[in-house]
């Protein structure tokens, strides 16, 4: 919501990093699409705004004044840490989706944009005028070696280019009406852009594309970005139905488009274009994802649709309801539903690869834990005291936390260090204390902090929170604060 | 009976073949090696353990299975039944079982250098012996981990033996234990010296007093 980007660590299935506010962006949609070398993530604008933040504008100067932005955030390829790339400023659409080219179309990014009628107002009228929007096709590479050659003004504090002052960066693909997604296929050679008020999928193909841009193949420009002939550049208007959001991929030629309106898939072939089969889902599905439907060589065999509505496929829980996903199995001529599972609201996005590719660590190892107040022996654990800051180094381990009590006095800022010395797989342990609004869950041979100042005079149990064994109900402490107990 | 008592003596005193003799040198080799490998297996898999906890025995030390991690485990379960710790330190075994074992080793090339069947046969009994004592001594510290339980334990359980060959149901656990190469090697020095005695003893027949350089048959 506010231009941030994590990155998780399937090590640990742990998040390292949060990047962001990332600035200029406004409403991050178009996230987090990757270059297929994971050289960007990408962010994008999905509410254009006056920029810098802070520019207080009348909304009747949408179209003219204010501003979308594409963002290409760094990934060091050794240390997975990102910082921000690149920024390209863009006219007042809103940014939906992206997906990078790959193979011949490696280099370039593509991103669908709504609202390029730059109405306001009530959008869901106002912003569905036009027969076409765009995707915007962003040479990253160029913008890379412009951002270097230190091009750009400078907005909100950071470099910003304007595909004015970089020709060859950016251009415009009509596509109809107000699409969703956009992805590229496995060979990369087709980019498939879903209008969702459209009815019909396009396939344009990068060949044409590149020829087009080559010969100025023109129809006209947005701020001085060119706008492509559609008619140049596509190779099929598929009509798949009513509402197609996204496609996914098998490793047969074959494309999987979600259907949100008429709350189904469509299986169609690329090249012949031909929709050979249709499966309903349970309810108007969104998202879609094959298995490494994404990559250049996806696996088939399984899809799973996120599907926004799900009424009537669970037991009532009350108006709170549960989304549905669906697992269909796609590895034979029709699609057939496996499996419901029900999910959070709302399932935006997913990714399915091979479980042989992850290599996740079961517990952290002893020798890789650095902490300073990580102890291992039971008798290094203990209280000390400077002025009014007390340390507490403290072990858990089936099924004591040692010490089994400690006194503090009223006012000190108490930290205590909590180290699971556990090398086994599974055995985590928790602390919460009592009337102190603390709980911690530490993982094996994990050391983490609390602090807390105790302000609260009396005596607070601490215990294991997270069941660890046949006596972890016996898994328990005193804090005593106290002015004159010791 | 003075004749029987003179053929044994004449019997003992009979200088080794070359085949004994290098039977004898294997043997050293492969008392020797008995100290790389592991002696004994303890596996124990429960419905929480599907992959089991490991406990290799060596002749010198404890190897748990997942790099350590498993005699931990097994120390952590055993808390609960009041079970000392597994500690090398009690194994007295892993004191002397090396040293005897490189003890024997010795011998038998003395044996196989003197070259006599009276030291053949003293090595092959000493070799036995020694055998069937560290056997009994494993099983006695087993016995003894079994049986000094803690009085204050949570979980109270009847003392017990733990298993030393094939399988037993303790608590949650099927247990397997069984000897491993280690022990396959102590087997064979046993019937690498049981060859050489036969060879040793079958050259009844050849005259008494030949000379140690004969070619070997």
């Amino acid at each position: 919501m506010n231009g941030r980007i994590a990155r998780i660590d399937l090590r640990d299935f742990k998040t390292k990093q949060i990047l962001g506010p990332i600035p200029n962006v406004s409403g991050n949609h178009s996230s987090s699409f990757v270059t297929p070398n994971t050289e960007y993530a990408v962010m994008g604008t999905r509410f254009s705004i006056p920029l810098p933040k802070g520019t207080a504008l009348p909304v009747e100067k949408y179209a003219s004044d204010y501003k979308g932005i594409l963002a290409g955030i760094k990934i060091d390829p050794k240390s997975g840490e990102m910082s921000l790339g690149w920024e390209i400023l863009m006219p007042p659409f809103d940014y939906d989706l992206g997906d990078a080219g790959k193979k011949v179309s490696d280099g370039w990014m593509f991103f669908t944009s709504y609202n390029t009628e730059r109405a306001t107002g009530k959008l869901e009228v106002t912003a569905s005028q036009r027969d076409r929007d765009y995707i915007a096709a962003i040479d990253w590479r160029l913008a890379e070696k412009a951002n270097a050659e230190g091009k750009g003004k400078v907005i909100g504090g950071v470099k910003v280019l304007d595909p004015r002052e970089v020709p060859g960066m950016v251009f415009l693909i009509p596509c109809g009406k107000s699409p969703h997604g956009v992805d590229v296929s496995p060979d990369g050679k087709y980019i498939v852009g879903s209008g969702k008020l459209a009815g019909i999928t396009t396939v344009f193909n990068f060949e044409k594309i590149q020829t087009a841009i080559r010969n100025k193949d023109f129809t006209g420009d947005e701020d001085g970005i060119p706008v492509l002939k559609y008619e140049s550049i596509k190779d099929a208007e598929v009509a798949v139905g009513l509402g197609p959001l996204h496609t996914q991929f098998g490793p047969d030629g074959y494309a999987y488009t979600s259907l949100f309106v008429d709350s189904a898939i469509a299986k169609w072939k690329l090249g012949t274009w031909e929709v050979v089969d249709k499966t309903p889902m349970s309810y108007s599905i969104g998202h879609l994802a094959a298995a490494e439907g994404d990559t250049v060589e996806p696996q088939g065999r399984f899809l799973v649709g996120l599907n926004k509505l799900s009424h009537g496929r669970h037991l009532s829980v009350g108006p709170s309801q549960p989304e549905s996903s669906q697992l269909v199995d796609i590895s034979g001529e029709k699609m057939k539903l496996l499996y419901d599972a029900f999910t959070e609201p709302e399932p935006h996005y997913a990714q399915i690869i091979r479980a042989s590719k992850l290599h996740p660590i079961e517990v952290y190892p002893k020798e890789e834990n650095h902490h300073p107040l990580a102890v291992w022996d039971l008798k290094d654990t203990g209280v000390t005291r400077q002025g009014n800051k007390v340390t507490v180094k403290a072990i858990l381990t089936r099924s004591t936390i040692t010490p089994t009590n400690f006194t503090v006095k009223p006012g000190d800022i108490v930290t205590v260090a909590l180290t699971n010395i556990e090398q086994t797989t599974d055995e985590l342990h928790g602390f919460g204390l009592l009337d102190y609004n603390i709980n911690v869950v530490v993982d094996p041979g994990e050391t983490k902090t609390v602090t807390f100042k105790a302000d609260k005079q009396g005596v607070f149990p601490y215990y294991c929170t997270n069941f660890c064994s046949a006596l972890h109900q016996e898994m328990q402490g005193y804090l005593v604060v106290s002015p004159t107990v010791n | 009976m003075a004749s029987v008592l003179e053929k044994e003596q004449q019997l003992l005193d009979r200088p080794l073949g070359w085949n004994p003799r290098g039977l004898l040198a294997a043997a050293a080799l492969v008392a020797l090696l008995a100290n790389f490998l592991p002696l004994w297996n303890l596996t124990m898999f429960a419905p929480q353990y599907p992959d089991g906890l490991r406990l290799d025995i060596y002749t010198f030390r404890l190897e748990g299975g997942n790099h350590g991690q498993d005699v931990k485990e097994i120390n952590l379960l055993n808390h609960y039944i009041g079970m000392k710790d597994l500690a090398e330190e009690d194994f007295t075994q892993f004191r002397w079982l090396p040293f005897a074992l490189g003890v024997l080793a010795l011998l038998f090339l003395r044996a196989a250098v003197h070259g006599r069947v009276s030291q053949l046969l003293d090595v092959s009994v000493l070799f036995t012996y020694f055998g069937l004592f560290s056997l009994w001594s494993f099983g006695y510290t087993l016995y003894r981990y079994g049986h000094d339980l803690s009085p204050h334990a949570a979980v109270k359980v009847p003392p017990f033996m733990p298993p030393i060959f094939g399988h037993a149901k303790l608590a949650n656990f099927d247990v397997y234990s069984f000897p491993k190469l280690g022990t396959y090697a102590m087997m064979l020095v046993v019937v690498l010296l049981a060859v050489a005695m036969v060879l040793a003893v079958r050259r009844r027949s050849a005259p008494v007093g030949i000379p140690v350089a004969e070619p070997a048959r």
